[in-house]
C-alpha cells in the first residue's frame, strides 16, 4: 500500500521526529516547474539515529513501534521518491536530529500529488503545539512560510493552540496562506 | 503569516475560557496516526473531530493524536477518554460518523455502540 498523497507521507514522516523527542521540525517543499523538479524535505532536533539504525531503517523489518515488527513509513516514502524519477536522501547524527529529502520528476506517471498540505500542517501544529515547528513551501519564484514561534510569542504560554478560536484561525491562515501560491502539484 | 493581528484579539478573548478549561477534567479524543492510520485514512477523521470541537466550542475537549493503537486493520482508530468512565474504542472511523461520535457521546453522553470495536468485532463474523 502506498500513501494517495505526499502530505501523507509528510504527516507521516513528522511522526518519527515527534517520536523522536524533537523540539524543532522544519518541513519544506520546493516545486520547480521549470525545472520539472520538486522536493521534500523534513528535519528536526530529535535524537537522531546512530550508524547501525540509520543504515537499517529503509528496511521494512525496522522499526520502533512495539505494538508490530514492521515499519512501513521511510521505505514507502523512499519507494514513492525513486519509483517517480526522484531521490531520496536520510542523514542523522546521534543526539542532534535527523534530516530526510525526497525528490520527484513532477511530470512523473507515477508521482502522486501533493494532496492536502494544509491539512498535514494544520493537525501537525495543533496536536503538537509544545513542539516548534516551521513550514516553508516555495512555488517557482514564490513562497509562503508559518513558523509557530511566532505564532507563540502573539499568544503567550498560556493559550494553547487547540483553544477553539486559535485552532481556526491556524486552519484559515494555512489554507489562505497556501492557496495564494496555487502550487497545484 | 499575514493575518497575525488578529492572534492579539484572539489571544485577549480566550483567555478568560483557557482558566475555566484548566480547571476542570475534560474528554480526549485520540486519534492513531502511525504509517497505518495516516494509510487508513486518519488525517480527514482527526481534521473533522478537531473542526467539529471547535465549531461547536467544546472548551473541555482536547483532540489528540497518537502513534499505532495495535489493531491496524481496522484504522482509523478513536479513543474517546472522559473521566470516571470506561475508555471507548471506535474503529474504522470515516470523517462522516465524527458529526455523530460527538453529537450522541461527546455531548450527550451516549457512547455510539454500532462504531465500537465491540460491536464491530462481534458483528463481523
Amino acid at each position: 500500500m502506498m500513501m494517495k498523497e505526499l502530505s501523507l507521507h509528510i504527516l507521516d514522516i513528522v511522526q518519527n521526529s515527534i517520536v523522536a523527542g524533537a523540539t524543532l521540525i522544519e518541513i519544506a517543499i520546493k516545486v520547480d516547474h521549470a525545472g520539472d523538479w520538486m522536493a521534500i524535505s523534513v528535519s528536526d532536533n530529535g535524537r537522531g539515529m546512530d550508524k547501525v539504525l540509520l543504515s537499517q531503517v529503509e528496511s521494512p523489518f525496522t522499526t520502533s513501534r512495539t505494538t508490530r515488527k514492521v515499519g512501513l513509513g521511510i521505505p514507502m516514502f523512499k519507494a514513492g521518491a525513486e519509483g517517480a524519477g526522484g531521490s531520496f536522501t536520510i542523514k542523522s547524527t546521534p543526539g542532534k536530529g535527523a534530516y530526510i529529502e525526497a525528490t520527484y520528476q513532477i511530470s512523473h506517471l507515477d508521482r502522486p500529488p501533493l494532496g492536502d498540505i494544509a491539512g498535514t500542517l494544520y493537525v501537525t501544529v495543533v496536536c503538537n503545539d509544545t513542539i516548534d515547528i516551521v513550514f516553508r513551501y516555495t512555488v517557482d519564484d514564490a513562497g509562503y512560510s508559518l513558523d509557530t514561534r511566532e505564532i507563540r510569542a502573539v499568544l503567550g504560554e498560556d493559550v494553547p493552540f487547540n483553544t477553539p478560536e486559535v485552532s481556526q484561525w491556524i486552519k484559515n491562515e494555512l489554507a489562505e496562506g497556501i492557496h495564494s501560491l496555487n502550487g497545484g502539484v | 503569516m499575514k493575518s497575525i493581528q488578529e492572534l492579539e484579539a484572539i489571544r485577549k478573548k480566550t483567555l478568560e475560557s483557557i482558566n475555566l478549561r484548566k480547571d476542570t477534567e475534560g474528554t480526549r479524543i485520540v486519534v492513531g496516526m502511525a504509517t497505518c492510520g495516516i494509510a487508513a485514512g486518519a488525517r480527514p477523521v482527526l481534521t473533522a473531530f478537531m473542526d467539529e470541537a471547535a465549531k461547536r466550542n467544546l472548551q473541555h475537549v482536547v483532540v489528540a493524536q497518537t502513534g499505532c493503537i495495535g489493531v491496524c486493520r481496522l484504522e482509523p482508530i478513536v479513543e474517546v477518554y472522559q473521566p470516571g468512565k470506561e475508555k471507548v474504542t471506535y474503529v474504522k472511523v470515516t470523517p462522516d460518523m465524527v458529526g455523530k461520535i460527538v453529537t450522541e457521546h461527546i455531548v450527550n453522553g451516549n457512547p455510539v455502540t454500532g462504531y465500537t470495536i465491540g460491536y464491530y468485532e462481534a458483528h463481523s463474523k
